[in-house]
């Protein structure tokens, strides 16, 4: 059982990096157009 | 320009809002291709650095130095309506609640899932020391999670206590912090059972719930403030011998304003011209008309009654119209706060029984087993159980389910209890003119640009609606100059063009033999330029749609009104004053009937903020928008019934939302009392019945 000591850290970092990844692409506006972006990859690049 | 240079010094300008470029509303964007073809054609535009289409908010930046006019005609080149957006007036306003609930849901999850993860191994049999340290170790996740995205509940709850009330959020906040104080001492004892993974997921569904309801809200606080942002207040500034249109805000001290017959006063002043009659019934009450002899004092909000008069400025700055603005919002909001929306009434019967149910177990168990540490363990279960978990989410899933669908279909939800009271509508009352007709500007080929000048010439010198509506058909036009100018109440706008007596007005004040707007040119035979009356699309569509008794309400006369009721097979009222529209909405009121009042103009606002409830036209005027609880965007009334569809299926799903949570509590709460509610049962039972009820209000995608 003492491999949870290494484990259960590197759950909680790993969870922890996905929350902040979270935080950036809220603060990134990523959220603000949920349809437009949805329609936009229909678009062909110029 | 020139004059007004060094004195607009002292008002802000508006520099800094063009310095972030213009915004629009699109409302006619759908899909990609609408997209892709705005931001490619805009492009080209001169000046044009950015353009960026929101799909959601159907909205347009446009960053650079490009001349908002030039891009206004590209876009309706493109094929579809804009209408610029007031920056000052978005800015002013925005908020950040929906993007901090965000956060905290987004904490809460990430925390949730952790717990979870550790819970799952203490309830497959962990025991003894590897337990205990599971337990602390979700003690050290929770306990800050729930502090932080815990404070909406708590902040609700607390100002909902100090006033001696009751809420949702009392019961919540209770089940959160007992959850995690119980559960901390729990596992410093040692003992077998903590609920920090119940605090947590109680925490995540409700924060889920609430950031719905905040997404509802702020589609329509945002709805009411494109409104306002699309009403750029006008004025219409004299420099030497041209007229310039401007906004109201970059007015200055000294400058000489022209106010056209039947227009507003846009800024406290001086009369210029010569003696003046005004209607001050806004701003005093006094309903006969006032005289104002040259040089006297004229007040924003006054309405210009007689010839066109100009008046020196000595106010300048937004007070006056906003307040005037203020006061009319105030009125129609007031009408509506006196209604109590589903959810509330529900957590009035629901706060107090939870409570009450707590207590009993406590007191309960207590008596029959006198452990104090087991019946609060007990007591804490039924709290988390009965916790309205799906209740908080039964309403605000449905209605942003609802009013996205509204809003994809062209219809501005206004007001938060709009839906419910839309959906308890039983009869319907229309406006005449301006709703189910409007008249349609005719622009005959045959018109050359001398005429087209003279005809935005004469249109300028006046705000009647059709003046306005000709302005805009004319508006590549150049203005000829004209002098000798006067406007016949009732008739139309008579002037002098190269010693030519030229008029814009009523068919039978030109000898011509059309009822609409015509424009006559010396002695040659008038032009039509309109046909009144024309039926607008889709009404009788909306009409059969609706499946209600409906009937119209106008202040015309009686011929039209009838000849139109006959097309349309409803009963008339005709000649109907404003205060004779309230009684009739009255009558039917007391008569039991919940209205539905449609109409658009100044004559309708006082009935549509009576009304159980309200829909207005995009073109109605500012206050008439501002009293109703649903704008409908779209030129055209045959989606209209869906309107009424989405609000009954809006209280459908509600109510299914409610007895759907109502079962699973009544199943739950048994178990809770009995003492059998472990904290597997209690995240299963949570878990289950929100996604019961979010799967339901998804239902509202195929509500046709």
């Amino acid at each position: 059982m003492n491999v949870l000591v290494i484990l259960i850290p590197v759950s909680l970092v790993l969870g922890g990096m996905g929350l902040l990844a979270f935080v950036w692409s809220v603060r990134a506006q990523q959220y603000d157009d949920d349809l437009g972006n949805a329609a936009r990859i229909l678009l062909d690049d110029d | 320009m020139t004059v007004a240079g060094p004195a607009r010094a002292a008002v802000p300008a508006r520099d800094t809002a063009a310095a972030t470029g213009l915004q629009f509303s699109v409302p006619g964007v759908r899909c990609a291709a609408c997209i892709a073809g705005i931001e490619r054609g805009l492009s080209h535009v001169a000046g044009v650095t950015d353009v960026r289409v929101n799909l959601s908010m159907k909205r347009l930046t446009v960053g650079g130095t490009a001349d908002p006019k030039a891009v206004l005609q590209a876009v309706a080149d493109l094929g579809y309506d804009a209408f610029p957006l007031d920056l000052a007036a978005l800015a002013s306003r925005r908020d950040d609640t929906g993007r901090a609930l965000l956060m905290r849901l987004a904490v809460a999850g990430f925390a949730m899932m952790n717990v979870m993860l550790l819970s799952v191994a203490v309830w497959s049999g962990a025991d003894g020391a590897t337990r205990d340290m599971f337990h602390m170790i979700s003690a050290a996740i929770a306990l800050p999670t729930v502090a932080y995205a815990g404070q909406p509940f708590f902040v609700s709850a607390w100002s909902a206590l100090r006033r001696g009330r009751t809420n949702m959020d009392v019961p919540i906040s209770l089940a959160m912090i007992l959850a995690s104080g119980i559960s901390l001492y729990e596992s410093l004892q040692g003992g077998h059972h903590a609920y920090f993974d119940a605090a947590l997921s109680l925490t995540f569904f409700l924060l889920i719930g609430r950031y719905m309801d905040d997404r509802t809200r702020s589609h329509a606080r945002s709805a009411a403030r494109e409104l306002t942002a699309l009403e750029v207040q006008t004025a219409d500034r004299l420099t030497g011998e041209t007229t310039q249109t401007v906004p109201v805000a970059d007015l200055a001290i000294g400058d000489v304003v022209l106010v056209p017959s039947g227009a507003r006063v846009p800024v406290d002043g001086q009369l210029l011209s010569s003696r003046a009659l005004l209607d001050r019934s806004f701003l005093t009450g006094e309903s006969a008309a006032a005289t104002v002899t040259p040089g006297g004092m004229l007040h924003a909000g006054e309405v210009n009654l007689a010839a066109p008069l100009q008046l020196r400025a000595i106010s300048a700055g937004t007070d006056t119209s906003l307040r005037r603005m203020a006061a009319m919002v105030d009125t129609a909001e007031n009408a509506r706060n006196s209604y109590t929306a589903l959810a509330d009434r529900a957590a009035r019967i629901y706060a107090p029984l939870v409570h009450t149910l707590a207590l009993a177990a406590f007191v309960g168990w207590w008596l029959a087993t006198g452990d104090v540490r087991v019946s609060l363990n007990v007591a804490i279960a039924t709290l988390i159980i009965t916790c309205p978990c799906a209740l908080g989410l039964a309403v605000p899933a449905v209605s942003i389910a609802a009013v996205s669908r509204l809003f994809g279909a062209g219809f501005l939800v206004r007001h938060a209890t709009a839906l419910e009271r839309l959906a308890e509508v039983t009869t319907v009352v229309f406006d005449k003119t301006g709703t189910l007709t409007r008249p349609t500007l005719l622009l005959p080929d045959a018109m050359d640009d001398r005429a087209r000048g003279i005809a935005k010439a004469l249109a300028q010198q006046s705000h009647h609606p059709l003046s306005r509506a000709l302005l805009s058909a004319v508006a590549d036009a150049v203005a000829v100059p004209i002098t000798d100018v006067a406007e016949v109440a009732g008739q139309g706008v008579a002037g002098l063009v190269d010693g030519h007596v030229v008029r814009l007005g009523r068919g039978s004040w030109l000898q011509a033999d059309v009822p609409g707007l015509c424009l006559r040119i010396g002695d040659a035979p008038a032009i039509a330029l309109e046909v009144p009356e024309t039926l607008r699309p889709g009404v009788q569509a909306a009409i059969a749609g609706f499946g209600l008794p409906a009937e119209i309400v106008t202040g015309d006369a009686t011929g039209p009104a009838q000849a139109l009721a006959r097309q349309l097979n409803l009963p008339v009222i005709a000649g109907a004053s404003p205060t004779d529209k309230l009684a009739r909405l009255a009558s039917l009121t007391a008569r039991g009937e919940r209205v539905l009042m449609v109409g658009d103009g100044l004559n309708d606002t006082a009935a549509l903020a009576m009304a159980h409830a309200a829909i207005a036209p995009a073109t109605a005027l500012e206050a008439s928008r501002n009293a109703a609880d649903i704008v409908v965007l779209a030129d055209s009334f045959a989606d209209l019934p869906l309107i009424l569809t989405v609000a009954r299926a809006t209280r459908r799903l509600s109510r299914q939302n409610f007895a759907i949570a109502a079962v699973y509590n009544l199943i739950a709460i048994p178990v809770a009392l009995a003492g059998f509610a472990t904290p597997l049962a209690a995240a299963l039972a949570m878990s289950v019945s929100s996604l019961t009820v979010l799967l339901n209000a998804q239902r509202m995608r195929w509500v046709k």
